[in-house]
């Protein structure tokens, strides 16, 4: 496999150009969102283009096993290849899908909240997602107690009640490139 | 006490491990909207009192209810929110449909979230581009199949693999 993959990136100062990746880099960038967003405690930045990048490597890697002949020993490694990616891609998306489960009233709100120019966290389908489950939700608590309560104590505020992601639990980072003049803030005492 | 019924029902949650779902307590939801109302109702009168009647000293009491009335939703929630916890894990321990068991352990209301829960994870599923999407309820472990290397001793011949394509092992080859 030696075609690129068109890849619509930024480049350095913030543009949007089409990168042309190699297959190898595209899978690399994958491996690389989804650890950040196993370690990171909140949802990160969404990466649809590394999605649908995928997604079309797949189908294409598809398209060509169904092609190849059945005894060529190469199609059992590209078929373990096409399940090792899937499996890292449906890792990545489960892991943010539990993420806008588990936070939805903050996520919906950061993303109203979000100011013209900064990237979503959500795609728009995640952002879908999130509006279905907080209705469904909202409208399930209403129906089988909330309004059979006194009328003063009808509303209860998600955002409130919803724990938020725990943004000082511990992470683990390893260093890419080196770096100049980056500053850990030490941990205070009330940090602890 | 007050709240009495509504700890019981967190009580049973706590009581259930993790994956498990008990019945619906719908007689325990029930207990708890009605002292709730009875609540409500005392303070109501005793409001009145305290504002027209100069009753102040009946202020602490009115305080008090209220903080059981907020206590029993607090509880009440919890129960109900936990509850669809464990139902959306279901989703993703069974697939779209339930065993029997468990469903007569779900409310109707639950089983509507369920199935709104279900229809939402699919529409997001099939967006995914391709066909048909990705299905991410699969490949929930690393593939498992491992892949060994392999160098022939002797001539052996031809080898089936366990997805039925033949290998020729052959003296000194590595055909992986």
């Amino acid at each position: 496999m030696t075609e690129e993959v068109d890849f619509l990136g930024q480049d350095s100062d913030g543009g949007s150009e089409e990168v042309v990746l190699t297959p190898a880099e595209l899978i690399e960038r994958l491996e690389q969102a989804w650890m950040n967003e196993k370690f990171a405690p909140e949802l990160l930045e969404s990466k649809p283009e590394i999605v649908e990048c995928v997604m079309e490597q797949l189908e294409h890697m598809e398209e060509n096993l169904r092609r190849a002949k059945r005894e060529d020993l190469k199609v059992s490694i590209h078929q373990m290849e096409m399940e090792r990616i899937r499996y890292v891609l449906s890792s990545y998306l489960r892991c943010r899908l539990m993420k806008i489960e588990k936070f939805f009233p903050h996520v919906l709100e950061k993303e109203k909240t979000r100011p013209e120019g900064e990237p979503s966290s959500l795609s728009p389908e995640e952002l879908a997602f999130a509006r279905e489950f907080m209705a469904n939700t909202e409208s399930y608590l209403k129906n089988v107690a909330l309004k059979h309560m006194p009328p003063n104590l009808q509303k209860v505020d998600l955002f409130r009640a919803v724990p938020k992601p725990d943004l000082d639990s511990y992470v683990f980072l390893r260093v890419r490139e080196r770096q100049e003049n980056i500053l850990v803030e030490p941990d205070t005492d009330e940090q602890r | 006490m007050f709240c009495e019924k509504a700890m019981e029902l967190i009580r049973e949650l706590h009581r259930a491990p993790e994956g498990q779902l008990p019945a619906f307590n719908e007689d325990g939801l029930r207990q708890v909207l009605e002292e709730m109302k009875a609540l409500y109702e005392q303070n109501q009168s005793d409001v009145n009192e305290a504002k027209s009647g100069g009753r102040s000293d009946l202020i602490p009491t009115i305080k008090f209810r209220h903080c059981s009335l907020l206590r029993n939703r607090r509880c009440t929630v919890a129960y109900l929110y936990d509850r669809l916890l464990r139902i959306r894990a279901l989703r993703w321990e069974y697939g779209s449909v339930l065993p029997n068991a468990l469903r007569f352990h779900m409310a109707a209301e639950e089983m509507e979230w369920f199935n709104n829960y279900k229809r939402s994870l699919a529409t997001y599923m099939r967006s995914l581009g391709g066909d048909e999407g990705l299905d991410i309820t699969q490949d929930m472990k690393p593939p498992k199949s491992l892949y060994i290397e392999v160098r022939c001793l002797k001539d052996y011949g031809e080898f089936e693999v366990d997805d039925g394509t033949s290998v020729l092992l052959k003296k000194n080859s590595q055909p992986g």
